[in-house]
């Protein structure tokens, strides 16, 4: 239905990246929230690195902070309550977090863009999918209205979103769930940003559909040669798409490990814990795991490793030293490249 | 859409008579009209009992209803006290009454949606505070001292206005009025802006709006402003029938001859004719307000879809 002869489905090449820099690095980030209650710790220092064409997944329980990082990323946090005592998000280089409001405006959307969970109440209901499409080419690049319909209806193809050109005008409630999550790739795609974080994309649909929608984020992201933030906490989601997983808790990365590698063989126990919950059909009949008790207030935070009072295998030393993350290796010392953990018993989590 | 503008213009029928008959029978009750046109004194029976005879007031209720519906019907309203027709009245009150309305829900847009914007954007801020305590204030002292101050203070005391409006009532000189008729609503228009401003900005479409690099002025107008003003609107819009209608105090204070004064005078003289001639228009209006509400709502809010 594409009505518009120009090749802009041609990926526009990428700038050189490999001169060093990664495309997003995040550096002992800190962010804390005013309550009523006191001080709220989201995230306490958590480090990560993206590259272009890469994906991180970053995994974790509601609350373990990995939302707020994004946040944090796309400079969307409520400020207050919110604030940021510590850190630097640096993209290609360039601290974020130092930059003027308007700088930082114009980064959003175009350079790094967001998926957003809940489609339905993240698209505005009374404005046409194509206006807020169009929107994006409008406010950025200083399109026509028409010319900016024209690209929304383009983009609308590119996802995959039937008949594009008679439903431009509709509006979101009209949408299946499936096909406005589409709506939403679609809009952070707009404008080939060269990040995109997708928080928690998939959760609020259901599992055909969900992997219809991975699928189709994975395909755009190898096409544009993006990089991408994948925040979830379903592991079955990262298995297929993920280069390599941060695993989140009580704010703070507690285990970093190649995509394959961490199902294999996690070094931490709550990773561990995490891949032991997965229902398995050949354990029918049996009692599911869980990780016993709940993830930690964070306004009170507890002493020495936050996931103590879970863990099966805490010692005394648990409980006054918070754990580095530090390099994890095979028994023989050769070292695991990319993969790290935040425990101070990693050698027996993961070789025991 | 159309079926259901004939279905709406359909149900008026029956409110519409509905309301004319309750008032019809409530202004019977008020007491003999042929007192009030005697004036202060006492009428003789004889003159009492043919003038009933020549108004039709000796005959049941129901024929006095049946005979007035159908000269409505005619166009014909009946007449005033000092003879007068009932549609004369209204055509010299009613251009009044629609200036003095257009003023008042021309404040409440303008200054009533301005302060929602300003204090729903700042909450919490001494500015929201302060404004949030003079609504209170405002909502909370009756139109008749808020009138009558101003006409004291601005016609009086300082001479800015003339503190009676003339028969033409020029828009210049219904601004006060205005205002004072706007008043408690442009408060409550405050009020309610700011709330509906306040909750829709945590909302996740318009997190959206700011994830997507969009200035803080379109995220504020386009994104904002288009989903807050929805109920805002409602109640603009169920005002201008109310405002029509409930105009009498400020009418008098300022000696405006518009409804509100001809009602009074009216429901004074026990004038049966004016009172229902004038309510019976007012309740279509009503009537009509409403259903243009409820058209607004469909096209401001597209998930609204009548069929």
């Amino acid at each position: 239905m594409t009505i518009i002869d120009k090749p802009a489905d041609v990926p526009a090449p990428r700038p050189d990246t490999d001169s060093g820099t990664p495309l997003l690095e995040v550096r002992d980030l800190h962010v804390e929230f005013k309550t009523r209650d006191g001080v709220a710790k989201a995230v306490n220092g958590v480090n990560y690195t993206v590259s272009a064409g890469e994906t991180l997944a970053v995994l974790g329980e509601s609350g373990s902070g990995k939302s707020v990082t994004a946040q944090a990323i796309m400079g969307i946090l409520d400020m207050p309550p919110g604030r940021i005592p510590k850190g630097e998000i640096l993209f290609r280089g360039e601290d974020m977090l130092k930059m003027s409001e308007e700088e930082r405006r114009k980064i959003r959307g175009r350079k790094i863009a967001m998926i957003f969970q809940d489609a339905l109440s993240s698209l505005n209901p009374v404005l046409s999918v194509g206006y807020q499409l169009g929107e994006m080419f409008r406010v950025h690049l200083g399109l026509s209205k028409k010319d900016a319909k024209a690209r929304a209806i383009e983009l609308m193809d590119r996802v995959k979103i039937p008949a594009a050109a008679a439903r431009v005008g509709d509006y979101p409630h009209q949408f299946s769930g499936g096909m406005r999550q589409r709506i939403m790739i679609a809009m952070a795609l707009a404008l080939e940003p060269d990040l995109i974080i997708a928080d928690e994309p998939t959760t609020a649909l259901d599992v055909t559909v969900q992997a219809q929608v991975m699928d189709l984020l994975a395909e755009l992201q190898r096409e544009y040669n993006m990089g991408l933030i994948l925040i979830t906490h379903d592991l079955g989601v990262v298995a297929d798409v993920a280069d390599k997983i941060a695993v989140m808790y009580a704010g703070r990365i507690v285990e970093t490990a190649p995509v394959h590698e961490l199902y294999k063989r996690p070094a931490h126990p709550y990773t561990r814990g995490l891949l032991d919950s997965i229902p398995r059909l050949d354990q029918k009949g049996q009692e599911l795991y869980a990780i016993k008790g709940l993830p930690p207030n964070l306004t009170r935070i507890p002493s020495g490793c936050a996931f103590n009072p879970r863990c099966p295998k805490a010692q005394d030393i648990c409980r006054t030293e918070v754990p580095a993350l530090s390099l994890v290796t095979e028994q023989d010392g050769t070292e695991l490249p990319g993969r790290g953990s935040a425990c101070h018993f990693w050698k027996e989590t993961i070789h025991g | 859409m159309g079926r259901y503008v004939a279905r709406r213009l359909l149900q008026m029928i029956p409110v519409f008579f509905g309301a004319t008959l309750l008032i019809f029978l409530m202004v019977n009750v008020m007491g003999d009209p042929i007192a009030g046109l005697c004036g202060e004194r006492a009428c003789d029976t004889a003159t009492a009992a043919q003038l009933k005879r020549q108004f039709g007031l000796d005959m049941p209720l129901w024929r006095q209803y049946t005979t007035y519906m159908g000269n409505v019907f005619t166009g014909d309203f009946g007449s005033a006290f000092n003879g007068q027709p009932v549609t004369q009245l209204m055509a010299s009150a009613f251009p009044v009454t629609i200036r003095l309305t257009v003023v008042a829900i021309l404040f409440e847009i303008v200054i009533g949606i301005a302060l929602g914007v300003v204090t729903g954007l700042r909450r919490g801020r001494p500015v929201d505070t302060s404004v949030l305590v003079l609504t209170l204030v405002v909502i909370s002292v009756p139109t008749f001292v808020t009138g009558l101050l101003l006409q004291l203070l601005l016609g009086v005391q300082w001479a800015w206005i003339k503190p009676s409006v003339s028969p033409e009532a020029t828009f210049g000189e219904l601004i006060v009025p205005g205002l004072v008729l706007a008043s408690v609503s442009l408060a409550y228009v405050t009020r309610l802006t700011r709330t509906s401003l306040a909750e829709n900005r945590r909302s996740d479409y318009v997190r959206t709006a700011v994830a997507k690099g969009l200035p803080r002025r379109r995220i504020v107008v386009r994104h904002l402003l288009r989903n807050s003003l929805i109920p805002v609107v409602t109640f603009i819009g169920t005002d201008i029938g109310a405002l029509m209608g409930g105009a009498i105090v400020t009418e008098r204070i300022f000696n405006i001859h518009g409804v509100g004064y001809q009602l009074y005078q009216g429901i004074l003289r026990q004038n049966t004719q004016t009172v229902v001639g004038f309510v019976t228009v007012l309740v279509l209006v009503f009537l009509v307000a409403n259903l243009l509400v409820d058209l607004l709502y469909a096209v401001l809010d597209p998930r609204i879809r009548y069929a």
